[in-house]
């Protein structure tokens, strides 16, 4: 598996798919100010598989959005494999995220009267890939998905896990170099949580560049590197690794008696 | 393990190997396995508080194996096991501890405590997920207990937020 470290230092700067300076969001509501992005500094590399934990209004979220230019930041800079993007209009955000950036949410947000096939491929038609790419693309990865006999189910006749690996295959029908997902296992059970994650750990072995914002810590440790987010802030920034002891048993948790 | 032995037991006579192989089948690498000197140390002190009952077998060119069979005080044991609620999963106290008390000494600070301790559970949630992942998926005991204790860990993690929050 070839995974650049999370060590910033340790790799050229053109390798950075994504960095942040100091980057500030505050909401202002009945002339209160509450700050969700404090002066954050980030740096993601090509490749890397990074999660983002913390409590309830850390700012996770608002962090994700200001990374894929779904809200403006106060102030701060962000670039995106080396090209300077806060500054950018919102068409050529629009373009950004249509090429370069898949994302997935708690709910899949699906086009309701459109198909499962033709939510898939709708991104890719927009993007300008000839149909019948985007239609093989899109068998392929429902495929990948176990939807295959779903293709022409609408939203409404799937299951909330189902429709949400729908909402995954819509988010990388581009191939998008990154991936940002705002808990994307939020609403499912444990057998999706795991389908889901087999997915995002195939595109993080392919290359793709993933940054999750979740609370689930299994989905955590299963990215290279977790960031805590407190009170808008990185309280935390380190790489995951297997215990010492390899794994263990699960009597590492807890004390099982008799 | 003296319940688990009862209860296997309680099915069918058998001999310590044979109890030993039925726990590992049925538990899976997840659960911590006992040595077959501990089975035997458990069987002969079942035998003594008379909860099962052992009888030499002649084995042609083996040494002799001992099979055993659950007495009827074995299953009263076995019913009353059963039928007693079991005690919940404790707080990790330890832990707390040094978070409340930590700071004062000025040995360190509490964020950096929470951080490391976040980190440990996560590398341990990292190493649970590879064991289900070797585990056989078929396998819903074994598949269930690492489950569950990842349901804990995930709970820690939760607590461990809300100390964050609470005594920042």
């Amino acid at each position: 598996m070839s995974r650049p470290g999370p060590s910033p230092a340790s790799t050229a700067p053109e390798q950075a798919m994504l960095q942040v300076k100091d980057l500030v969001k505050a909401y202002r509501a009945d002339g209160a100010t509450s700050w969700a992005v404090r002066h954050v500094d980030l740096r993601v590399d090509r490749g890397e598989f990074v999660a983002i934990m913390g409590p309830s209004g850390a700012g996770k979220s608002t962090l994700l959005h200001l990374l894929g230019g779904l809200d403006r930041p106060d102030s701060g800079q962000i670039w995106l494999d080396g090209r300077r993007v806060d500054d950018l209009p919102e068409s050529r955000w629009a373009v950004l995220r249509r090429r370069s950036i898949g994302f997935v949410f708690q709910f899949s947000n699906l086009v309701s009267n459109m198909t499962a096939a033709d939510n898939v491929e709708l991104p890719a038609l927009l993007a300008g890939t000839p149909p019948r790419q985007a239609r093989e693309r899109r068998e392929e990865l429902l495929t990948e998905l176990g939807l295959e006999h779903k293709a022409r189910s609408t939203p409404a006749a799937l299951s909330g896990g189902e429709q949400q690996r729908v909402a995954l295959a819509r988010a990388l029908i581009n191939e998008p170099s990154l991936l940002l997902a705002d808990e994307p296992t939020g609403s499912l059970d444990s057998r999706n949580t795991r389908d889901v994650l087999r997915l995002l750990s195939r595109c993080h072995e392919r290359g793709q560049t993933i940054l999750l914002v979740t609370h689930d810590a299994r989905v955590a440790s299963t990215a290279d590197r977790v960031i805590s987010l407190f009170d808008g802030e990185i309280a935390d920034d380190s790489a995951v690794s297997l215990p010492a002891n390899g794994g263990g048993t699960v009597a590492d948790v807890v004390q099982l008696k008799g | 393990m003296r319940l688990a032995l009862l209860a296997l037991l309680a099915k069918e006579p058998a001999h310590g190997y044979e109890l030993k192989q039925a726990l590992e089948q049925t538990f899976g690498a997840a659960y911590p396995q006992p040595n077959i000197g501990q089975i035997y140390v458990t069987l002969s002190r079942l035998e003594q508080n008379g909860l099962i009952q052992g009888q030499d077998v002649n084995q042609s060119r083996r040494p002799n194996k001992r099979v055993y069979e659950i007495t009827e005080a074995g299953r009263e044991a076995l019913a009353g096991w059963v039928a007693e609620p079991t005690e919940g999963p404790r707080v990790r106290d330890e832990f707390f501890m040094k978070l409340v008390l930590a700071p004062a000494t000025g040995v360190t600070d509490r964020l950096a405590l929470i951080n490391k301790q976040r980190r440990h559970y996560l590398n341990i949630m990292r190493g649970l997920s590879r064991l289900a992942a070797a585990e056989d998926r078929n396998n819903r005991v074994a598949q269930l207990l690492i489950e569950g204790a990842m349901l804990h860990l995930q709970a820690d993690l939760d607590w461990l937020e809300r100390c964050q929050e609470e005594l920042d």
